[in-house]
């Protein structure tokens, strides 16, 4: 399958893919909390899904639903809010902040542009399930997006959905693994290895690629392949870092769960626009 | 006639299908026990067994009912009760049009024993906010209430009996969500019972009668939110009240009326239910006489209540 993309195309999304990574760290500065590890290792994910793989227009009850299941990394999502142009940027400085919808871990009830609310780890895959057997029911030939983490991948409602995705033969359901390699407590090696993780999904039946996690062109040809997957549900693991985008983030397990000071933050924007 | 409220449940579903088709079925392993066999034989696609993994079960109900379907999860009350973390945040937090239907409920199940009831599941659900918790009492309240069901907005809980339980309705009862149904007035004592000993309650007021106490019996089918004004103005009249309940005496119904009736109107009250322990193996009827559920102990345990005030 030939993902027809140009290099122009490639150029405008990474374009994108750096203002994310800037409101990202922006918003946690202002916030003084939150998760910049595992926001920074999703930003080409995101940026592939919301400004090339998605029908994300909110009037449509035939868009893709996007689940972000490791809901910490909301502020990434956000963010591609903003560029979307579903949030103004003032409103992401009320991150974390008292009478905000813009709320620490998604809430849906509160901001309806997230599809599901989320923050306790393992439970998204199977709500995006639910979501992928509702198409089914309709006829209706929406997608449905999952992302989930490496460390989350421990938890046992993963598996479950695993199993139960081929049996309901969930061809538009596409779970895109962050394997960005770090959880809380070390290394997702150390604390509780998920090797080998493609064989695991494999062997439940699912459609496995794996891919770069940063390279845009591999993550859109994936999401491509995803759309031809027959049958079957689609699981892409994209190898990601932690971290990425600013140097001294970049795989360090202490970046998971704490916001720059303003001079870190001003470090972290000047090498993230540096980066071209 | 006499019937498990289970099997009214099977057969609404099957009953409002056509008119609904929003309304989907979810299984674990248990439909001949949760009684959808005849609705997933009828309407096969939109039935579905997901295994013996009710977390993510509950989880694919919250995907359904965020797209827009009504979807009936079920299994035995403890099994549903035990994923509480899907339920608090998938269902609950999403606010997800979700109906979890937890059968087999409290020390009623019977033989099986502790495992597989459930005596807390009242009180995990009704801490969670804008969730409704509700147990009919017989065939006619059931029927009705998965009717309520398919316009309710926000998720449910819905308690359901293994054992048959008797009619405790007219033909002309109208089930009212969240409403105090009165079914049989006194002036001594409010006896509010809810789901399988709503039954008992009533033959324990034959009871009582003997003695010359009247027993207001009342069956509370929404323990959330429960009837705050029917208990304020029966706390005037009456004043004195009585709990019985197929669950732990704490925080389930007891516990719903103790909160209301201390905060708004403080009146004693004798909750009835199972004391704060793990319940055991035997049939529903001798599980009832040694814990205190069945007419006789309703009875007794109410007059020493009243004479002891
Ligand atoms: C059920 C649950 N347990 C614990 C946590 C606390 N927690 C938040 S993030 C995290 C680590 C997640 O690791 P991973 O899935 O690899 O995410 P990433 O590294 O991409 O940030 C933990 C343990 C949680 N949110 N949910």
């Amino acid at each position: 399958m030939q993902a027809k993309i140009t290099g122009n195309e490639i150029k405008r999304l990474q374009g994108i893919a750096r203002d994310i990574r800037v409101l990202i760290i922006k918003m946690l500065t202002e916030a003084g909390s939150g998760h910049p590890g595992g926001s920074l290792s999703i930003v080409e994910i995101l940026t592939a899904l919301y400004f090339y793989q998605m029908n994300h227009n909110p009037q449509d009850p035939n868009r893709d639903p996007f689940v972000l299941s490791k809901g910490h990394a909301v502020p990434a999502l956000y963010a591609a809010f903003v560029k979307a142009g579903y949030l103004n940027e003032e409103e992401i400085y009320t991150l974390r902040k008292i009478n905000s919808r813009i709320q620490g871990h998604p809430d849906h009830v509160r901001f309806p542009m997230l599809e599901t609310s989320a923050g306790s780890l393992g439970l998204g895959l199977s709500i995006a399930q639910g979501m992928a057997l509702a198409a089914h029911i309709d006829h209706k030939n929406y997608k449905v997006y999952c992302l989930i983490g490496d460390g989350e991948s421990q938890e046992g409602q993963i598996w479950e959905a695993a199993m139960s995705a081929p049996k309901f033969k969930l061809e538009n359901l596409v779970c895109i693994l962050d394997y960005n390699k770090g959880q809380i407590d070390g290394p997702v090696e150390d604390i509780m290895d998920i090797e080998p993780i493609a064989q695991k999904w494999k062997s439940f039946n699912w459609n496995v690629l794996e891919i770069d996690g940063h390279n845009l062109h591999d993550i859109i040809l994936a999401l491509n392949q995803a759309d031809h997957s027959h049958g079957k549900p689609t699981c892409i693991i994209a190898h990601t870092v932690k971290g990425k985008g600013v140097p001294f983030m970049e795989g360090v397990i202490d970046w998971h769960g704490k916001a720059p000071s303003q001079e870190e933050a001003q470090r972290a924007l000047s090498e993230i626009l540096s980066h071209e | 006639m006499s019937k498990a409220t289970r099997a009214s449940f099977g057969e609404a579903i099957l009953a409002l299908a056509d008119r609904y088709p929003e309304l989907v079925i979810l299984d674990a392993d248990l439909s001949k026990s949760t009684q959808t066999q005849s609705f997933s034989k009828k309407y096969p696609h939109r039935w579905f067994e997901c295994g013996i993994a009710e977390s993510n079960m509950l989880g694919i109900g919250a995907g359904l009912a965020l797209c827009g379907k009504i979807p009936f999860v079920c299994s035995f009350a403890c099994f549903l009760v035990g994923r509480f973390e899907t339920i608090r945040v998938s269902i609950g937090y999403n606010q997800a049009n979700v109906r979890m239907v937890g059968t087999h409920c409290g020390i009623g199940l019977g033989e099986d024993g502790y495992t597989q009831m459930s005596t807390e599941d009242i009180a995990c659900m009704r801490s969670l906010p804008h969730v409704a918790v509700i147990q009919p009492a017989d065939d006619r309240e059931t029927k009705q209430c998965i009717e309520y069901l398919m316009k309710h907005k926000g998720p449910a809980y819905i308690r359901l009996t293994r054992q048959k339980v008797p009619v405790v309705h007219q033909d002309d009862y109208k089930f009212q969500f969240g409403k105090a149904d009165i079914l049989r007035e006194g002036k001594d004592v409010v006896i509010i019972a809810t789901g399988g000993v709503v039954g008992e309650s009533l033959k324990a007021a034959h009871i009582l009668e003997k003695e010359g106490i009247w027993a207001q019996i009342v069956n509370i089918h929404t323990i959330k939110p429960i009837d705050k004004d029917f208990l304020i103005r029966e706390a005037k009249r009456v004043g004195k009240f009585v709990t019985v309940e197929d669950h732990n005496i704490h925080g389930g119904l007891g516990g719903a009326v103790a909160e209301e009736l201390s905060c708004h109107s403080p009146s004693p009250l004798l909750r009835i239910g199972v004391e704060d322990l793990y319940a055991e193996s035997g049939t529903a009827e001798d599980l009832y006489k040694k814990y205190g559920l069945d007419a006789e102990s309703i009875a007794s345990k109410t007059l020493t209540f009243l004479r002891s005030r």
